[in-house]
């Protein structure tokens, strides 16, 4: 199963605020958005994430993962994430 | 077991210069529940989605405040409710309820105006195309017949001569106030003396009966001043007619093209910032036609035949979410169960879209498509939405106008309408159609025939 | 007292707010607090040390008129505002018509009249003008390629074709004038304004007029350089009586209430003066006012919080200034701040 990576140097900030080292380049996630990014940061799967959420929102499991993959495509849109 | 939190879609935006800013365009702080106390849900639950709401408060309200605005400034007023705009049985009837007259541009819609109740001569039949049979059946009624042009003019002569009728008409006149386009394609031109042509041709003729002069002068008008110049120029005619050949008319009509609350697509600034009120038009009217000095017997009836202003933000859609996509562009999109062929004024408007449940906070630009298999069905190509999941219901204000006219059955069909009565009870007033509504009127060959009957 | 300002969007083509709250605050009378406000987290305004005591992003009128007075009564809750100039041409209109809605909350405002906004609209300053005996070029209203074909009836080329809100090509010949026209009219719609081209040196008025027809105070400035987009970078006081003459006039004869700009051209041909354009709000230059001996930003505080206000008399002739690109630095956690909380207290 392939595993999905941050690039180095990516923090997000309480307030949701992501500034992008390399690049300048600068991001808001809400809520949900900011705990999935730091749950990567420490290297949890996708699988972790998933049980995370279901366990600690009002969510089902289908909508989480369908929101989690289009939150993944969004990140390797701005190239944010590398998959291997 | 502990508590779960409120879950809201993940997202994330990357900020762009020129709009950075958090608070930019979202006008969706807050959910709309219900329309005049009924709840949105019921309404689905009762009628389906898509669903056309209409409010008989709000009608009324705003005819009545109509008339009250150009009462208060004028003496003699008469409003004639625009078939076109929404012709449904439930809306004109309250619309005639409420006094207005019918005003009509087609032999369907001047048979529906009369199997309603209206009488003969409080139906204005105006536009380019009236059929002969029509134009015959409006005279015998004593109908105000307002002719667009002069082959009209001869044919309704010939009728009235042949029919030993004295016909009851008025001209549309066009002209040049000031805004753009002109709309010379309908009427006599005032400028170049051509409706000065029409009112000589029609007082020597013994079958005809002059009563009034009719303009309209554009759709959707922003511009106050555009009626006075109109108005003025209408009442100077009515004047010198009554100079010249000692005749007085009865009424000046001044049509319709009142803006409503709908803001148009290339519009930068929204409507409400803009249109001017009911008031703002009635005072440019009435100041024009006062601007002309009348003696007080001389005073024509002023008709209006608003109908956009007065019937827009009385109508509702309902819609469904059906799906949430992502764009190859990394835009996200929206596909929800309401089509351009429903809602036709998505083709000229930046339609106002409220979500109906609680969502979170985080905003998108977002397009919002419709269900029909066509590329063009686009409700709104960029709208700030939070995240909102499949089954979620959205509602499009502002869509009494024009699309209960010109919707058509095309890939869906036309869905529920119901009025929202002003005691709070929901009446169906037009029923969703279905496939036996659609084939009622298709007649197969025998030949093509592929089950034997 | 606390005075909100907008328009912090000190940028190449500059937003008035920063000027204005100089202004203010060097008057010798006001005490009190200034509060930004802003659409921007880029907004250089933002980023001023001692500027403002604190910012705030609002949205766009654009995004609807109860969403913009909900986030403005929203930092009235939490700064208690006696007072706000709007400074940008696009938000008055959304400025008109809450104003009685701020008024209620306790914020006054002193703007121009729906219909003064339109007076001075670019398809109408020339008949309000000529009514009034104020020289302006001449004037055709294009709505179709056809109407073109009278520019050489009514003037020579080269002619100015403008758009209806911003926008404007200086064209030599009909077949640049069907091009400008086409480019025109995507974007801005019609009607599109063919002008009369005038060569000569630009001059500008800022003035005040207190809504009765009364001219509060005016100073003329003639720009010394202009940059490639036609802002003055540099400007001088001088005294004109011609100009001051028609400012008066126009305040007068509109009973202008705010501040405003006119622009003026004066043919290298003729020596007349024409006016090109009317800016229904101070202009990003309006510091020199103040420093040439008319405080206006402050008058027309004064005069919206219900003070009595005497006109000023004259003005120093000869005060320069001279714009400067000049660039602040601030830290990512600034940014960060205004751009995720809306609010910025530096």
């Amino acid at each position: 199963m392939s595993k999905i990576h941050l690039i180095e140097n990516l923090a997000v900030s309480d307030s949701g605020f992501l500034f992008l080292h390399t690049t300048g380049e600068t991001f808001t996630l809400n809520k949900t958005g900011s705990e999935i990014v730091r749950m990567l940061r420490s290297r949890k799967s996708k699988e972790e994430i998933l049980k995370f959420f279901t366990e600690n929102y009002i969510v089902d499991t289908n909508t989480i993962e369908k929101d989690f993959e289009e939150l993944v495509a969004q990140l390797k849109f701005y190239s944010l994430v590398t998959e291997k | 077991m502990k508590k779960k939190l409120r879950y809201e879609r993940p997202t994330i935006t990357k900020q762009y210069s020129g709009l950075m800013n958090k608070f930019g365009s979202s006008s969706l702080s807050r959910p709309t529940v219900d329309i005049d106390g009924v709840s949105i849900k019921s309404l689905c639950e009762g009628y389906g989605s898509p669903l056309f709401v209409i409010s008989e408060k709000k009608i009324r309200q705003n005819q009545k405040n109509a008339f009250r605005i150009f009462k208060n400034r004028y003496p003699k007023v008469q409003f004639a409710w625009s078939y076109k705009t929404n012709y449904l049985d439930a809306v004109c009837s309250v619309f005639h309820q409420e006094g207005s007259w019918a005003e009509v541009v087609s032999d369907f819609e001047y048979d529906k105006a009369r199997k309603l109740g209206v009488k003969g001569e409080h139906i204005i039949f105006n536009g380019p195309a009236k059929s002969e049979a029509g134009l015959l059946n409006a005279m015998k009624n004593k109908s105000k017949i307002h002719i667009d042009h002069f082959d009209e003019l001869f044919l309704i002569s010939e009728l009235a001569e042949t029919n030993n009728i004295r016909a009851e008409v008025a001209i549309r006149i066009n002209m040049d106030v000031g805004i753009y386009p002109i709309w010379d394609r309908f009427g006599f031109n005032f400028e170049n003396g051509e409706s000065w042509q029409a009112i000589n041709r029609i007082i020597q003729n013994k079958n005809l009966k002059l009563v009034g002069l009719h303009t309209h002068i554009g759709t959707y008008v922003m511009s106050a001043e555009a009626y006075r110049i109109a108005a003025y120029n209408l009442a100077g005619l009515c004047k010198r007619i009554k100079n010249e050949f000692n005749v007085s008319l009865e009424y000046l009509d001044l049509g319709g093209g009142f803006a409503s609350h709908n803001t148009l697509i290339g519009q930068y600034l929204p409507a409400e910032q803009l249109v001017p009120s009911v008031e703002q038009y009635a005072d440019a009217i009435t100041n024009g036609i006062f601007d002309v000095s009348f003696k007080s017997e001389d005073l024509p009836t002023l008709i209006l035949e608003t109908g956009r202003a007065l019937i827009d933000d009385a109508g509702f859609l309902i819609t469904s979410v059906i799906t949430n996509k992502r764009l190859t562009s990394g835009k996200r999109a929206v596909i929800i169960d309401a089509g351009v062929n429903i809602l036709f004024t998505s083709f000229w408007y930046k339609h106002n879209i409220q979500l109906c449940q609680n969502s979170g906070v985080h905003t998108e630009d977002t397009a919002i498509y419709g269900p029909l298999c066509m590329n063009i069905d686009c409700i709104t190509e960029s709208i700030n939405l939070p995240s909102i999941n499949r089954g979620d219901k959205l509602l499009i204000k502002y869509v009494g106008a024009y699309n209960m006219t010109q919707w058509m059955q095309f890939i869906s069909m036309r869905p529920n309408v119901v009025m929202i009565m002003e005691n709070g009870k929901v009446e169906l007033i037009r029923k969703a159609e279905n496939l036996d509504y659609l084939l009622e009127q298709e007649l197969l060959p025998k030949k093509l025939k592929l089950i034997p009957v | 007292m606390k005075i909100a300002v907008t328009g912090l969007n000190a940028i190449d083509s500059p937003g008035p707010g920063v000027p204005v709250i100089r202004s203010i605050k060097d008057a010798k009378d006001f005490k009190g607090e200034i509060i930004g406000l802003s659409y921007d987290s880029l907004d250089p305004g933002l980023y001023i040390e001692k500027l403002t005591s604190k910012s705030y992003l609002i949205p766009y009128p654009s995004s609807g008129l109860e969403y913009f007075l909900e986030r403005l009564l929203a930092i009235h809750k939490i700064e208690k505002l006696d007072f706000i100039i709007p400074t940008l041409d696009s938000e008055l209109y959304a400025f008109i018509k809450i104003q009685d809605k701020l008024l209620e909350a306790g914020i006054k405002l002193f703007l121009p009249t729906f219909e003064q906004l339109e007076i001075r609209s670019k398809d109408k300053l020339f008949n309000f003008c000529t009514k009034q005996g104020i020289k302006v070029p001449k004037n055709i209203l294009a709505t179709n390629i056809s109407n073109l074909h009278s520019i050489q009836n009514n003037f020579s080329y080269p002619v100015v074709l403008k758009g209806i809100f911003y926008e404007a090509y200086i064209v030599n010949n009909f077949d640049e004038a069907v091009v400008a026209f086409n480019k025109l009219k995507q974007k801005w719609g019609f009607p599109i304004i063919v002008q009369e081209y005038i060569k000569g040196d630009e001059f500008n008025v800022v003035g005040l007029g207190d809504g009765t027809g009364k001219t509060i105070g005016a100073v003329v400035m003639r720009k010394l350089y202009i940059t490639d987009k036609g802002k003055g970078w540099s400007g001088v006081t001088i005294l004109d009586k011609t100009l001051l003459g028609v400012s008066n006039k126009f305040i007068l004869t509109s009973k202008w209430k705010s501040g405003l700009e006119l622009e003026f051209i004066k043919s290298a041909a003729t020596g007349e003066y024409f006016l090109l354009e009317i800016n229904p709000r101070f202009p990003a230059w309006v510091y020199l006012a103040p420093n040439a001996g008319q405080n206006l930003p402050w008058a027309l505080v004064k005069l919206g919080m219900d003070e009595k206000v005497t006109s000023f008399s004259n003005y120093e002739i000869g005060k320069m200034f001279v714009r400067c690109a000049w660039d602040l630095i601030t830290d990512m956690k600034v940014f960060e701040k205004i751009s995720t909380t809306g609010e910025l207290k530096l």
